[in-house]
């Protein structure tokens, strides 16, 4: 178990504990305050160099890691994988040696294979490797942001702030995730998020949709989808990944839509204050209607702003920190 | 100390106080009452958090960051930043790298509850509430009920 991330890659959310986790919410609340400032950048990361290397497309990840790290004043290289050697049919692991050897304290990595960035931490274990996406395995620091929003908008509920609760708000929080948990990293790392930090966390989706081990997972399986509608605090949707197969897994998106898209009439059996979630990109009339993801309870913009702070905290504690022998 | 800064500073002078996380916030705090009470004008407060700015990053631990708020433009003002223990300088050095980035204040002055000597800049205090000459090893703690010295092993 991992009690901190000062001077760690961040691989997965799996095996770090509550108190890391928290680590990571509360400095993301100093960063939120750095990002309102009329100047909004500091020094610390001056000087460190950070590579983003994102061998599948994205648009919000990778421009809010390379924000962040320029909020830092880390200096970024940024490669675009599909202009590069790669299509010359270079290797992850010659990749990597080329761009440590031009000397990087951190690499930002997204990759189409599960555990790509595992890989990569033990070809480079001077670098600190911070996943940003890998496959179907973990996506860590959506999982982050998307517990730090769910506390920022219950702690200005209760008029309190993030860091005084600590993981207090999430005790005894039902959070429910619909679609298609399968294909989902998202899902892997919200989950890990959401179970260590103290809520309980229910699923629900086409059994196809589901991950074959679903019952070793910290979950419980909803028959009712409806029901679970009413049951929950938060419901965290997931974009059918279309690019990973899901197509043929329903038997038309319309059907999918019916049974497990968050509809008009299906959200009125929501709790006024229930929080509506979604990583995105959304495809709206697909898991959620346009007017659902419009409603203020829907926090979905609120995530994508989030995503700074969040990745500026994860630079900041993995790439300023010093690696501690028994870390305090 | 608060008699002090209003005789060093005419009155038509804003002075805004900064206080240091965490140890110079509650003194801040208390200096900023008495401004008031003294001065008959109620004096803006903030609070301001180094740890970004720090750099000895790569040599020690990262630090908590706290919280910093600043409450208005810092330009054309007297800020009067407030410590509790003056040591090395480098905090304050960083405090000055991060205050320029809230406007170019008419002044920053610099008030510390105890001042241990053993400076590694050319930074020294306009204020001090106590001279305690200290050896490198022991520890000073400081707050608003007291002053303690010992060494590192017990502070």
């Amino acid at each position: 178990m991992i009690s901190t991330l000062r001077g760690q890659s961040l691989l997965s959310l799996e095996g770090l504990e509550r108190e890391a986790l928290v680590e990571v919410l509360d400095t993301a609340e100093s960063f939120v305050e750095v990002n309102s400032r009329a100047i909004k950048k500091v020094p610390a990361l001056k000087g460190r160099v950070v590579a983003s290397l994102f061998y599948e497309e994205s648009t919000r990840t990778r421009l809010s890691f390379e924000t962040a790290a320029k909020r830092l004043s880390a200096d970024v290289l940024s490669l675009a994988v599909a202009s590069s050697s790669v299509k010359k049919g270079e290797s992850l692991r010659d990749t990597i040696a080329t761009i440590d050897a031009l000397g990087i304290d951190a690499v930002v990595m997204r990759h189409q294979s599960s555990g790509a960035s595992v890989q990569v931490s033990r070809y480079v274990p001077h670098v600190r490797v911070i996943n940003a996406g890998d496959g179907q395995h973990q996506h860590p620091t959506q999982g982050l942001l998307d517990a730090f929003t769910i506390r920022q908008v219950l702690a200005e509920r209760r008029h309190t702030t993030g860091p005084e609760s600590g993981a207090e708000l999430f005790e005894q929080l039902h959070v429910l995730i619909v679609g298609d948990i399968r294909h989902s990293r998202v899902a892997r790392s919200d989950i890990d998020a959401y179970v260590t930090l103290g809520a309980e966390v229910r699923v629900a989706g086409p059994r196809t949709l589901l991950p074959v081990d679903i019952d070793r997972w910290p979950v419980t399986v909803v028959d009712d989808f409806d029901e679970a509608l009413e049951w929950a605090d938060v419901v965290g949707l997931l974009r059918l990944q279309r690019e990973r197969g899901s197509g043929s897994f329903v038997p038309s998106l319309g059907e999918f839509t019916r049974t497990f898209g968050l509809t008009v009439q299906r959200a009125r059996r929501l709790r006024p204050e229930t929080i509506i979630m979604h990583p995105g990109p959304i495809n709206r009339g697909v898991e959620i209607d346009s007017l659902v993801a419009d409603l203020p309870s829907a926090v979905i913009e609120r995530q994508v702003a989030n995503g700074v702070p969040i990745r500026m905290a994860v630079l900041y504690l993995t790439v300023a920190g010093t690696r501690m022998e028994g870390a305090q | 100390m608060a008699h002090e800064v209003l005789e060093h500073n005419s009155d038509r002078e804003p002075i805004v106080v900064i206080g240091l996380q965490t140890g110079g916030v509650p003194l801040a705090q208390l200096l900023a009452g008495l401004l008031g009470e003294i001065g008959g004008a109620p004096i803006e407060f903030g609070t301001l958090d180094v740890a970004f700015y720090r750099d000895d990053l790569s040599e020690r631990p990262v630090l908590d960051a706290t919280s910093t708020s600043i409450p208005v433009d810092l330009s054309g003002r007297i800020v009067l930043l407030v410590d509790d223990v003056l040591f090395t300088g480098r905090t304050i050095r960083a405090a000055l790298n991060a205050l320029s980035e809230w406007g170019r204040p008419r002044s920053i002055q610099l008030a510390v509850l105890v001042d241990r000597g053993h400076r590694e800049l050319p930074i020294r205090p306009d204020y001090v509430g106590k001279n305690l000459p200290t050896a490198l090893r022991e520890a000073i703690v400081a707050s608003v009920e007291g002053v303690w010295i010992g060494t590192e092993e017990q502070p």
